[in-house]
């Protein structure tokens, strides 16, 4: 049966069990738009196509789906770019969908043209430029099946205009053909043998818990590994909730802002087992001094992060749970409690200098909120965030016992990200809690996002932590500046009458008192609210492993007096 | 130093930029760089000659990369490997009629070809390595070279034999299992 190419399009989208898609129309994708209506789509109209790319990542992120998002050509997909990297950085699957102006105009600089294909290859898995209806088919169906197998990441179709209202014969393919891609899901049986030998011998061993935990939902066998050889687990930022943080042998976030003890425990570790992440400079600290006694085990889908930024020893390269799946039975069971108790030594010396440890003193500080909306949602909550010192407290003090719940833009550090991926979040999951902690920057970036959660009555609470400061490029002034503050000053709207105009009720807290009544008000209502709290100005996030420094030489919250 | 990779690719619109645009991303100095098709259609080759200041190392990271990209099939280094390389250029030297049987001479020393020949002008054709062709630029130098334009080198292993294939479609390893010690010794 001949169809249009917009039609092709969304008998393919929908193919792929898309339910909703977040985007914006202009004149270079008009068919795709009008032939959505006759397809079982729910569209959200963003009010920027950064907000649809994020809405999208949020989507993916909290569901285990592939997210859509869809812009038009020029400026319209130009605005989806910030966003593409994101979800790049954190091999997010979306698969994004522009207009582009009609085939035999490309090149001429036409109205609203730009080289979307070109500028989005080094942020996107793959790319492409659709110049016939007959190409729709089976590049839709490609485009998903990359987003979402081996390291997922996101995809671009680029779509002229004449390939929308072309008609053609439409014929799904059932198969997807790609000489040059086939992720592979088992490690070679000679290096698992070695990885035994390796775990055999460790008395101080330590799993890196990463991203790829959550993408290759292994978090059942994580378990059952390091609960069988007695292995402390540390998780990187954005493998936050792959191993429960309540579990005896949960050791938080490890890196830059992470625990001491954590850190502790992967410098003095005499073998490494890193699963699903990407030693990045943000965990590592300096290489030179990395983990210097470590024997290193990387289990990671994508070969170009083995030896990338640390040589490992045994690289096993595959699908991660099914490496775990064929390692556990190998394996013996081990115990390590002298191992446990140093770590855990360690931690109990530096839980001293931890803020939750010292007296009230009636101020504001981020980490008590953050906990106080954890013992208020019963740390059950999916949590957003942008980027910055929100976003690290956050990361310490809501402990997470479930996957899929942390929203957060690690790679990339996006500011804005926190909003817009709230609200993507909840169309995966309208029955969960949703909070979008955002500071006073990163919520001005995306803040016209707010009237897209009142038209779609997303049940997303916000909470701003306004500082008044670009709070972590004045922490770095502070620490490494001299103090000399240059453009963190940040003068604000009053929020709270910003979000009144969107038509979102919202309260603003300046005392410690207000803070429990304000967040059960804003759990009480159904769809979007904000809370803006007055946090104190210059609170710096620690521990800290300065840039280029040592992982364990941390700064550490002064005592106090 | 300088590694020589041949890289199967989908022979698509668009390919040549991506890995191009692959090795801009991530800092490699690409020496040269051929591409034709093959004897099947839809697979071009390329021979791409890199330099390497890390040897193996960056090697590894030179072809992980690549399979990153979607479109490439295979990809192995033969730097290592007795292959058969070759370069080809056209030099147009400035001669005139008086000075040509010197030039013609030269050129069969090098078995090299005068294909071209104008009143003032002759246009060299010559095949060979790297270094054959270096010689017989420096030779024609001092008569004067007008023009000049290298295909690039191009590389096939002898026999049966391949490259080095430290990644196979994702799996680090296979031939490179037990080098992964010395590895660690070669990491920046």
């Amino acid at each position: 049966m001949k169809k249009t190419g917009a039609e092709i399009m969304w008998e393919c989208v929908v193919r792929e069990g898309v339910e909703v898609v977040f985007g914006y129309p202009g004149g270079a994708n008009m068919p795709i738009y009008d032939a959505m209506l006759s397809y079982p789509i729910h569209h959200v109209l963003v009010r920027h196509e950064q907000g649809g790319a994020h809405m999208a990542d949020g989507y993916a992120r909290a569901s285990g789906r592939v997210g859509v998002a869809m812009a038009t050509s020029g400026p319209g997909a130009t605005n989806l770019i910030t966003g593409i990297a994101t979800a790049m950085m954190d091999s997010v699957p979306v698969v994004f969908i522009t207009g582009q102006v009609a085939a035999h105009l490309i090149g001429g600089d036409a109205f609203q043209e730009v080289d979307v294909t070109g500028i989005t290859l080094p942020i996107t898995k793959h790319n492409y430029l659709i110049t016939r209806a007959d190409e729709i088919a089976e590049v839709v169906r490609e485009a998903f099946y990359i987003a979402r197998s081996g390291r997922p990441g996101p995809v671009l179709i680029d779509i002229c205009k004449n390939a929308q209202v072309e008609q053609c014969e439409f014929v799904y393919p059932e198969e997807v053909k790609l000489a040059g891609y086939k992720p592979v899901a088992h490690a070679q049986k000679d290096l698992l043998d070695h990885a035994v030998k390796l775990i055999e011998k460790a008395q101080r061993p330590i799993i890196l818990c990463g991203h790829g935990v959550l993408a290759s939902k292994a978090e059942e066998i994580l378990m059952n590994f390091a609960v069988k050889t007695q292995t402390p687990v540390a998780s990187t930022l954005l493998g936050l909730g792959a191993f429960p943080a309540s579990h005896d042998l949960s050791l938080g976030m490890m890196g830059m802002h992470g625990e001491v003890h954590t850190n502790m425990a992967i410098q003095n570790s005499d073998l490494i087992l890193a699963f699903g992440m990407r030693f990045d400079d943000r965990v590592t600290g300096t290489l030179k001094t990395y983990a210097p006694r470590a024997k290193k085990i990387h289990i990671e889908i994508d070969p170009s992060e083995v030896h990338k930024n640390v040589a490992v020893d045994v690289p096993l390269v595959g699908d991660l749970k099914t490496i775990l799946t064929d390692l556990v039975p190998m394996v013996d069971e081990y115990d390590h409690d002298e191992w446990l108790k140093e770590i855990s030594d360690w931690k109990a010396e530096a839980d001293t200098r931890d803020i939750m440890n010292w007296p009230d003193d009636g101020k504001l500080y981020v980490p008590h909120l953050i906990s106080d909306i954890w013992k208020a949602t019963g740390g059950g909550a999916i949590m957003t965030t942008d980027v910055g010192q929100h976003q690290m407290w956050t990361a310490q003090y809501y402990a997470l016992d479930k996957p899929n719940r942390w929203l957060t833009s690690g790679g990339a550090g996006t500011m804005g990200f926190g909003l817009p991926s709230a609200i993507g979040a909840w169309f995966a999951h309208k029955d969960q809690e949703i909070w979008a902690i955002a500071g006073d920057g990163g919520f001005q970036m995306t803040a016209a996002e707010l009237t897209t959660a009142v038209q779609e009555q997303a049940n997303v609470k916000v909470a701003i932590m306004n500082n008044s400061f670009l709070g972590m490029v004045r922490q770095w002034q502070e620490f490494f500046f001299e103090k000399r503050y240059s453009a963190v000053n940040m003068l604000s709207p009053d929020f709270v009458k910003l979000a009144e105009a969107h038509g979102v009720p919202a309260r603003r807290v300046t005392k410690r008192e207000e803070v429990d009544e304000a967040i059960a008000w804003a759990r009480s209502i159904t769809g979007p609210t904000v809370i803006e709290f007055r946090v104190e100005q210059e609170d710096a996030v620690y521990p800290m492993v300065p840039a280029g420094a040592a992982l364990d030489h941390m700064l550490q919250r002064p005592a106090k007096a | 130093m300088l590694y020589t990779f041949i890289a199967l690719v989908e022979n698509k619109p668009g390919v040549l930029n991506r890995v191009a645009s692959l090795f801009r991303r991530r800092n490699f100095n690409i020496e040269s760089l051929a591409v034709g098709r093959t004897e099947k259609p839809e697979i071009s080759r390329m021979t791409v000659v890199v330099d390497c200041p890390n040897g193996d190392y960056d090697a590894h990271k030179i072809e992980a990369n690549l399979y990153k990209l979607v479109n490439v099939i295979d990809v192995q280094d033969v730097t290592h490997q007795p292959s058969v390389t070759r370069d080809l250029a056209l030099i147009k030297v400035m001669v005139g009629p008086e000075k040509r049987a010197e030039v013609n001479s030269l050129a069969e020393i090098f078995r090299a070809r005068i294909v071209d020949v104008a009143a003032d002008s002759v246009i060299v054709e010559i095949t060979g390595t790297e270094d054959k062709i270096e010689g017989m630029i420096e030779l024609l130098r001092p008569t004067g070279i007008v023009e000049m334009v290298r295909t690039g080198q191009v590389s096939m292993t002898r026999g049966v034999n391949d490259g080095v294939r430290r990644v196979q479609q994702g799996a680090v390893g296979n031939r490179y299992e037990n080098e992964y010690e010395d590895m660690a010794e070669m990491a920046p």
